[in-house]
């Protein structure tokens, strides 16, 4: 199966403007999508959302129209209450039609409010409770290993996830079986429901906890599209050691006043909020 | 009946496991580091590209399980039954039995039976934790034959499969041509005046309660369900009708586990009266098996005396 990759030909400023242009409407969907749900989590989506644009428009090897070939690359997105920002890329992607986003977390939808394997494609794993994506990606990571296929487990934690011991245990077992098909990504934001990771628990520093554990690490700025996509691609090139991408990030990004508000981390918009959001990511109404 | 004991529960799921490997290029099996009490270290010597040792980490490995299981393997997870279910509960519940994953949960030294190691590894609970979740099923087998037959039977269920196993030689119940059915119980004994209906270890405890009352003419059924979920509602119904007496026996709290399910079957479609022995709402302690069979009254002595009591 050839995958169609328009990107593959472009400079790295078209790549950039592809890429800013699909984070943009990711974003818009994020805002949309919350407010029309009444409920959700914002500020981790948005933060996420450059990553999840590298990843699914440009680095992982998948296929909308066969969500299931064998061949393709896996993500597990381990801090599950970014589903919106996973589902506004699977959207745009064509997994489904974009309109079927505003059933968000309504009876009945697919658009569950953590992501459900069983209800929607393109979804790999149900998340939702923290701490257990690493091990599930591991799992996958094995699964490659074992049929001799050559693809990629990515997976996207939050940096106060890992405060789950979970992510601990799953980071040892990776290091120790060599699952270098597998690239995980902190979407270090610094934010927790409670208010900074650094004052609830703090995790830091991150970059050398991984690599005593075993693993190689790269430190990226999470919302340079670019570099996050070169930073994925030279995971890819490690050989021996899985791969942990530190991608320090703002909770909110895109819209000035979500960012690096601890608030917004589980709450909706308000209309007129989502209007002023929908100004700054460029548009003046929903369209 | 002749009540030599020559192999445990957990000897079935070794055994099981080899023939698998054998049969079936996608199994895959996951232990954390009770692989030689568990006997799954015999899979890894056969198969050592297809096992692995996950540490002390029940938490992941269960989740390490769901992403195998997620990507075509038939993945099967050893332990001991109170640190799978108990420690990774919510890994099972939120990632295997929601996602309905081809996950076989395993574990092995289930019950008071694990004797001298004390109430920390006795579990008691596990039935009524693996119960409650959707999608799982519930299996306890009595012998090694039973065991063995549904650990290679969990292989082409659709989703996960709990199974609890025994570490303590138990007699054999079945003859080597058993065949399991997932849902369907087995009617051990025809009797008329009382029906017990036992799991697990307790199946030969029942038979032997059935062989004692016999020369007192009390004629028992005995009625091993071998999966409590599904439950045979049928044959239950069926029993509860003839005999109006339904006692259950496991090796189990009577909260939640076989007591639970048949009193929850009996009460919405045919009100009978029922009584459950089993562990009642306590920790375990330290002992030999047997010793703490008579001090929890799990015994067929046990048995006898409680039926003599109701008739």
């Amino acid at each position: 199966m050839e995958i169609i990759s328009e990107e593959e030909k472009m400079s790295p400023a078209e790549l950039r403007d592809f890429l800013a242009e699909k984070a943009l409407l990711i974003r818009r969907d994020i805002i949309k999508m919350i407010t029309v749900a009444g409920s959700g989590h914002p500020g981790g989506s948005l933060s996420a959302a450059d990553i999840i644009t590298a990843l699914y428009f440009k680095v992982l090897r998948h296929n909308p129209q066969a969500p299931k070939w064998p061949l393709r690359d896996r993500f597990v997105l381990s801090k599950g209450h970014a589903a919106p920002v996973l589902y506004a890329a699977l959207a745009e992607a064509g997994y489904f039609e974009r309109r079927e986003l505003w059933s968000l977390r309504s009876l009945g939808s697919r658009f569950q409010g953590h992501p459900d394997m069983l209800k929607l494609p393109g979804i790999e794993i149900s998340t939702g409770s923290l701490g257990q994506g690493l091990a599930i990606a591991n799992g996958m990571a094995l699964a490659a290993k074992i049929d001799n296929l050559d693809s990629t487990v990515y997976t996207l934690i939050g940096d106060g996830e890992s405060q789950e011991g979970e992510i601990w245990e799953a980071a040892l077992f990776a290091a120790h079986h060599r699952l270098d098909n597998l690239v995980a990504i902190t979407d270090f934001n610094n934010l927790q429901i409670d208010g900074r990771v650094s004052d609830i628990k703090n995790v830091c520093p991150i970059d050398s906890k991984w690599s005593a554990f075993g693993w190689h690490v790269i430190c990226v700025d999470g919302h340079n599209l670019l570099d996050i996509v070169s930073a994925l691609e030279s995971a890819r090139a490690v050989s021996g050691k899985p791969v942990m991408l530190e991608a320090t990030t703002i909770k909110g990004k895109g819209v000035s006043f979500m960012e690096d508000m601890v608030g917004w981390h589980g709450k909706a918009p308000t209309k007129e909020e989502m209007k002023s959001a929908l100004k700054e990511l460029g548009v003046d109404e929903w369209e | 009946m002749i009540w030599d004991c020559d192999k445990a529960t957990r000897n079935g799921y070794r055994d099981a496991l080899l023939e698998l490997g054998r049969e079936q290029g996608n199994v895959v099996v996951l232990d954390c580091d009770l692989s030689k009490s568990t006997g799954s270290h015999l899979f890894g010597q056969e198969y050592p590209g297809r096992f692995f040792n996950c540490g002390i980490a029940e938490q992941s490995m269960m989740g390490t399980a769901a992403g195998l299981a997620a990507s075509g393997k038939v993945c099967y997870t050893g332990s001991f039954a109170v640190f799978a279910t108990g420690r990774a509960y919510e890994q099972i519940r939120n990632t295997i039995a929601y996602c309905n994953l081809n996950v076989n949960i395993c574990p092995t030294h289930a019950g008071i039976t694990v004797g001298p190691d004390g109430g920390s590894h006795q579990s008691i609970a596990d039935i009524s934790l693996m119960r409650a979740l959707p999608n799982m099923k519930v299996v306890v087998p009595a012998d090694y034959i039973e065991a063995k037959a549904a650990v290679k039977a969990a292989y082409s269920i659709d989703g996960p499969v709990y199974i609890r196993l025994g570490r303590p030689l138990v007699p054999k119940i079945y003859s080597e041509d058993y065949e399991f059915q997932l849902g369907k119980a087995r009617i051990l004994r025809e009797g008329g005046d009382v029906v017990i209906i036992a799991v697990g270890v307790m199946v030969a405890e029942a038979l032997k309660a059935a062989e004692i009352l016999a020369r007192d003419s009390i004629n028992a059924q005995v009625i091993n369900p071998i999966t409590i979920k599904p439950l045979d509602d049928e044959v239950i119904l069926v029993a509860a009708a003839k005999t109006g007496l339904v006692i259950t026996a496991e090796e189990h709290s009577i909260i939640g586990g076989l007591g639970s399910a048949v009193s929850e079957l009996l009460s919405e479609r045919l009100p009978t009266k029922v009584v459950r022995i089993g562990v009642r709402d306590k920790f375990g302690t330290s002992g030999s098996p047997a010793e703490l069979m008579k001090y929890y009254g799990l015994t067929a002595a046990d048995i006898v005396m409680k039926i003599k009591d109701l008739l």
